[in-house]
């Protein structure tokens, strides 16, 4: 699956608009992922997950950046995220299955954020480029 | 059997109170086929479903999103009953419609990404939680009957 240059375009427009708001984006879309799936905190026993912790607003950030490296290396995705790749794959071993819910919650969170730009179109290109990062972070999976 | 808490049917019963069923419905639908086209696999009689707007405007894909939007009212109004509620339409589904379940799960989160864009800040995190257990719990009951 790779994007299209109208995808591309879509997603590298949008980006510019979101990068001023990236770090309360990055908080809320794990505010939502914790709420609506208990299970994802599963991986972080190690954190403070109430709403406005320093740890989850860090970590918000820092999610939300390595989507911003995808944008902005939208052409060669699996090299912009090569390091994180590896990361998932042989320490953190997330659970596939946690990326689309992950994925997910960073759209509603987008949608609720820039609902004149969230059209069918941004909403497709969007979850196309987040399932294709979130293939580059397994693909050393196994 | 899922239960949902007073605060919870109060997320989900007030956001619905005010939403137009049958534009929200429209959309659902039209957004599933835009951002997973290969869900338009059930729609061959719909005529032109050639692109987002063409999807979005067709009159068929409007009319089937109420059809199915306002059968999901109903699970509004039977919260504490779904199975039961939905025995009939789990049958169609997978007798007649062949329809694999997973669809209602894609659907179920392409209507929470419509609620998010309609109601923005409201949106908010617990809300959406309220949401993704009904609709999850819709999906399970259509899918109850299929053998």
């Amino acid at each position: 699956m790779s994007l299209t240059k109208t995808e591309r375009t879509i997603i590298v427009s949008m980006w510019a608009k979101i990068s001023t708001q990236a770090d309360t984006i990055g908080t809320e879309t794990l505010e939502r992922l914790f709420l609506s799936y208990p299970q994802t905190k599963t991986y972080f026993p190690h954190f403070d997950l109430h709403p406005g912790s320093a740890q989850l607003r860090a970590h918000g950030s820092k999610v939300v950046a390595a989507v911003g490296d995808a944008a902005k290396s939208i052409d060669n995705i699996g090299a912009a995220l090569s390091k994180l790749s590896e990361l998932h794959a042989y320490i953190l071993r997330v659970d596939p299955v946690n990326f689309k819910l992950l994925s997910h919650c960073l759209l509603v969170t987008l949608a609720a954020r820039f609902p004149a730009d969230f059209t069918a179109e941004a909403h497709a290109a969007w979850d196309k480029f987040l399932s294709v990062v979130s293939s580059v972070l397994t693909e050393k999976y196994r | 059997m899922v239960h949902f808490t007073a605060e919870e049917k109060v997320a989900i019963t007030s956001l619905w109170s005010k939403m137009n069923v049958e534009e929200a419905g429209g959309e659902a639908l039209g957004r599933l086929l835009v951002v997973y086209p290969w869900t338009q696999r059930f729609f061959d009689n719909f005529g032109n479903l050639s692109s987002p707007s063409a999807i979005l405007g067709n009159p068929k894909v409007k009319a089937h999103g109420k059809k199915v939007l306002t059968s999901f009212g109903d699970a509004i109004k039977n919260m504490d009953n779904l199975k039961t509620t939905f025995a009939k339409l789990s049958e169609l589904h997978c007798d007649k419609l062949h329809v694999d379940p997973e669809n209602f799960r894609l659907l179920g989160n392409v209507m929470v990404i419509i609620l998010a864009t309609h109601f923005g800040k409201e949106f908010t995190p617990e809300v959406q939680a309220a949401w993704q257990k009904l609709v999850s719990a819709v999906a399970i009951a259509l899918g109850h009957k299929y053998h």
